[in-house]
């Protein structure tokens, strides 16, 4: 099968094969990496769990913390266990860059049609 | 790691035609290209589910109030099953990233070890959804809605009065008879008691329920539980609407229905991804112990359903934020 992936020295893209030392360090990493997201979830949990919703204040900067380990998990995973991080920089600007944008419509779209809900229907017509 | 897609290339040569500017093969580009897209639908659900919450004008129900049971107990866990699931995927995705890993290292019998786990875990995985969408559907006692207003006293002092339409919360074992009740079983009957009112189902599975305690916003802030005369006053103020569990015009749960729609769909779709990542698994898994990749001396497939198995942990993650957590 013709590869489409060489470059200049046709050696193979990825360089897929390792070395068994190198092999030792990348499981450390991923091991590492197993214990980061497992406590974090775990003090997600904790947080969810015994923190009362009626504290209005407490509440809200849980929910950001949800959203900041949230978003710190999604790192993790996708820099280190999909190998996004090892790739060439032009491939990660393709995949992450329609997030930046997507987030920043989001927000766009939340500030000007969240509060569209306390307008009555009538007013459209 | 790094190999070649870190080395230093001249904008010239590596744009310059003949090669992959992204130094990655055409296979795994077009798996990051579905994965981008894909992932746009996942966050097109949960942002019309936030936006459904947040135009809801009911108290929206809570994820550590709706999902605090585990299989065979009897007591309450809040999230602890979603957490457990959670870690689940989180682990088989280390057993997904060290297939790859062993992939790397030519290393045929690490790969077949490490994607067979992977395998077990999504099948755990897919276990752990469906018990969970069977309570989900099951329901934790149900609820009937108040055909009038009424004023309690709770078990802990707090008065509570509450206006037609209201929902109130019976326990499990009252709940399980109340259902087959409505729906006129012959062997079952409402019964005084010496504390109120019990439900007695005779016939080959007899056994009685009594009316102990009702419960209010089981689902949402500020539960409370409701016992002796007081509970009596709620139960003969009920109305013909009762719910049990949920389905997809009714739910227990909340006074919304898009809760239960929400909850069907996510998870549900998510779910999908994981049934369709199992089944890749094992396809690649086969290819493996067959020799497929080591005659082609590199174990690139393993790389890209990996890459797809990660991301349904990763839609997890999110899932486990949005619709569970906050």
């Amino acid at each position: 099968m013709e590869r489409d992936d060489l470059i200049v020295n046709d050696s193979y893209s990825l360089n897929a094969h390792h070395s068994e030392e190198d092999g030792v360090k990348i499981r450390k990493n991923i091991w590492k990496v197993t214990v980061i997201l497992t406590l974090l979830t775990t003090v997600e949990v904790f947080m969810g769990v015994f923190f009362k919703r009626s504290e209005t204040f407490t509440w809200s900067m849980i929910k950001w913390t949800f959203i900041v380990l949230t978003i710190v998990k999604a790192a993790y995973i996708v820099l280190v266990f999909m190998h996004l991080g090892d790739e060439r920089s032009n491939l990660k600007k393709v995949v992450l860059a329609p997030y930046m944008l997507f987030i920043g419509y989001l927000l766009f779209i939340a500030i000007t049609e969240g509060f569209g809900h306390l307008m009555s229907f009538n007013n459209f017509h | 790691m790094g190999g070649e897609a870190s080395k230093a290339i001249s904008k010239e040569e590596l744009w310059g035609g003949g090669q992959s500017p992204f130094s990655v093969s055409y296979g795994k580009m077009m798996m990051w290209y579905f994965l981008v897209s894909d992932a746009l639908t996942f966050g097109g659900l949960l942002t019309a589910y936030g936006f459904v919450r947040a135009s809801s004008e009911d108290a929206w129900p809570i994820g550590e109030q709706v999902f605090r049971a585990l299989p065979g107990l009897d007591g309450q866990y809040p999230l602890i099953y979603v957490a457990l699931m959670t870690f689940i995927l989180i682990v088989s995705s280390v057993t997904m990233v060290l297939a790859v890993e062993s992939g790397h290292r030519n290393d045929k019998s690490g790969v077949i070890r490490w994607m067979g786990l992977t395998i077990i875990g999504g099948f755990f995985f897919l276990g752990s959804q469906a018990w969970e969408w069977s309570h989900f559907i099951h329901g934790s006692g149900g609820s009937f809605l108040l055909a009038e207003n009424v004023s309690v006293t709770s078990d802990d002092g707090q008065a509570f009065n509450l206006t037609k339409g209201d929902a109130v919360y019976m326990d499990q074992h009252f709940g399980h008879l109340a259902e087959p009740w409505l729906e006129g079983s012959p062997n079952i009957s409402l019964v005084d008691s010496d504390h109120g009112v019990k439900l007695v189902e005779i016939g080959e599975h007899s056994h009685e329920a009594e009316l102990h305690a009702l419960t209010l916003n089981k689902y949402i802030e500020n539960e409370s539980h409701v016992s002796g005369d007081e509970a009596m006053k709620l139960w003969n103020a009920r109305s013909s609407t009762f719910s049990f569990g949920a389905n997809m015009h009714d739910n227990e749960y909340g006074i919304q229905q898009s809760y239960a729609n929400f909850f069907f769909f996510i998870t549900g779709f998510h779910g999908f991804h994981v049934f369709s990542g199992v089944v890749i698994n094992i396809i690649i898994f086969i290819m493996a112990i067959q020799g497929v990749f080591e005659r082609r001396r590199h174990y690139e497939m393993v790389e890209k359903v990996g890459l797809y198995w990660h991301f349904v942990d990763l839609v997890w993650v999110f899932v486990f934020t949005f619709f569970y957590l906050v």
